[in-house]
């Protein structure tokens, strides 16, 4: 509903001087920064899913394919699913080609965001390390940093002082149960706040004429003669001549309404803080062996994150003993932690692929298309994914950089297995 | 953590067993006679309901036997364990099967 009074476009510069102007009167006249309209009878493209991917589909089809008569559905409120429960690291350094190049564009974009969007997204390129522990893993390390340098994606091998130079709180005793034996490092990766990822790309594609609807649960599709014409919500049938469908880990429920089925398992990913501690831990650092992966937040609580719980859920929760096993892993590298007190955790629904890769395609349905299957490491790819699936909805067909993640390579046995890169670690 | 009634050797925690996935899925009788799409679907399609699950799950650290478990994915709540071959149990309060027969419909590049 528009608030008597207010203007239809409400978006105003973030500036220096309009900071300094809203701080004469206590910060309590900023105008709020999307609307929240009612829906209209039908729209161009409806997006159903408000998380960070679907936010940023709608913002790229309204800027690079003047695509603007876009409403996006959410269930919930905007980026409160898996946008807000992940650990915030962005990298792009994976080992196959279709995902190297798929990853650094999102990397690409979100170097620009901040400016591109007029909101701080605290982007900190702090640098990503992959720890290696045996020589297993040295080896497909150093063929991971050859594989990234060839795609173009920053990537360095450190030795175990360079590691120890890098983030001096590791141990890398040769002592240790699982000795650090060397690290990726990929310096251009880092963190980004997830929240203002998500506000950030809804101001904006509000700004550009999205209708951003919000507790709106998409009930049902329309389907006539195999075409899309509409989607049945809480708010009522609305009309729509092509749909996006990014709803992370409830797509295979979207997609059973809609008559097809995806090759994904649901799965909780579960991620913790500490409470907040001084500065101590400079960059990210992610271990496959002892599985952990763990940043700094710029409020001092250190983000920790590992892997899903084996078994199939929708509860946005999990069990303990995976906390457990992360916190192990935790003290294993940086005995300092050793009696830091945890703050809070939780737990998203994440939707995993059999080959750890997205699926970015169209359907069997005409004019419905699916975004789905980044399973434990979706942030990263927030801009990225929305970037190529605006280009499928708005073209039909898939980008160059997508083309390799169709829903048909679980026919055609041409996957893109990620396991290495993706299934473990985010 | 979930607490798991094995059939064989009664309610243990969650740690002492292994997950195994989608129960009743049978390997094709003759796999020569399969298409593309069929043998993907064999591989790769999964019932992932919101709900009613049937659910293969392994004693790893126990009786080393697999076993299946109906359990609500929604609240995790189990709502029965049986033998691999035993008849299947129903779903409470819920009067129609549980998964539906599956489509074959194609998927377009």
């Amino acid at each position: 509903m528009v608030l008597l009074g207010e203007p239809e476009k409400a978006m105003k510069r973030f500036s220096a001087l309009s900071l300094a102007r809203n701080a004469f009167t206590h910060h309590e006249n900023w105008p709020r920064q999307w609307r929240s309209p009612e829906p209209k009878p039908d729209y161009d493209v409806i997006v159903v899913g408000g998380g960070g991917h679907g936010l940023a589909t709608a913002f790229y089809l309204a800027k690079e394919h003047g695509i603007t008569n876009v409403a996006v559905l959410e269930k919930g409120w905007i980026g409160g699913g898996n946008t807000g429960r992940n650990t915030t690291i962005v990298r792009s350094n994976y080992l196959f080609d279709e995902s190297a190049h798929l990853y650094e564009k999102s990397l690409q974009l979100f170097e620009q965001l901040s400016q591109e969007l007029n909101y701080n997204i605290m982007m900190s390129q702090r640098g990503v390390m992959n720890l290696a522990h045996n020589l297993h893993d040295v080896r497909e390390s150093k063929r991971r940093v050859y594989a990234n340098k060839l795609n173009g994606v920053d990537a360095d091998w450190l030795e175990p002082e360079e590691v120890k130079a890098f983030c001096p709180i590791i141990d890398i005793s040769p002592k240790a149960r699982y000795p650090v034996m060397g690290a990726t490092l990929q310096r251009r990766a880092g963190v980004a706040r997830h929240d203002a990822v998500a506000w950030g790309l809804a101001r904006a594609a509000d700004d550009r004429g999205v209708d951003i609807i919000q507790n709106c649960e998409v009930t049902g599709f329309r389907i006539e003669n195999g075409a899309v014409t509409g989607v049945e919500t809480t708010k009522g049938t609305i009309g729509a001549r092509k749909v996006g469908i990014v709803v992370a880990g409830h797509t295979s429920v979207l997609c059973e309404m809609a008559g097809f089925r995806v090759p994904l398992t649901s799965h909780p990913l579960q991620a913790l803080v500490s409470e907040p501690i001084k500065p101590v831990h400079p960059c990210v650092v992610m271990s496959n062996a002892v599985h952990v992966y763990v940043s700094q937040s710029d409020k001092g609580e250190l983000v920790i994150g590992a892997g899903i719980d084996s078994y199939n859920s929708y509860a946005q929760r999990g069990s303990f003993h995976i906390i457990e096993g992360q916190m192990g892993a935790l003290k294993e590298l940086f005995p300092i932690f050793s009696r830091l007190r945890m703050m809070r955790s939780w737990g998203g629904i994440v939707d995993t692929a059999p080959d750890a890769s997205a699926i970015i395609s169209k359907t069997p349905v005409d004019n419905i298309f699916i975004n789905c299957g980044w399973g434990t490491g979706g942030f990263k790819a927030t801009p990225g994914s929305g970037w190529v699936f605006a280009y499928t909805i708005a073209k039909g067909e898939p980008h160059p950089l997508n083309a390799g993640f169709t829903l048909d390579r679980f026919t055609s046995g041409a996957l893109i297995d990620e396991h290495g890169a993706a299934g473990v670690a985010h | 953590m979930l607490l798991i009634r094995c059939p064989y050797c009664g309610l243990r925690p969650e740690v002492e067993f292994s997950y195994g996935g989608e129960a009743h899925i049978s390997r094709p009788e003759d796999p020569n006679a399969l298409n593309d799409e069929e043998w993907g679907d064999f591989l790769f399609m999964r019932a992932n309901q919101k709900g009613a699950f049937r659910e293969r799950w392994v004693h790893t650290h126990g009786c080393r036997r697999w076993f299946n478990v109906l359990r609500d994915t929604s609240s995790h709540e189990i709502h029965a364990t049986y033998e691999v071959g035993a008849p299947k149990p129903d779903v409470p309060g819920a009067a129609k099967p549980v998964r539906k027969p599956r489509a074959r419909k194609s998927a377009k590049p």
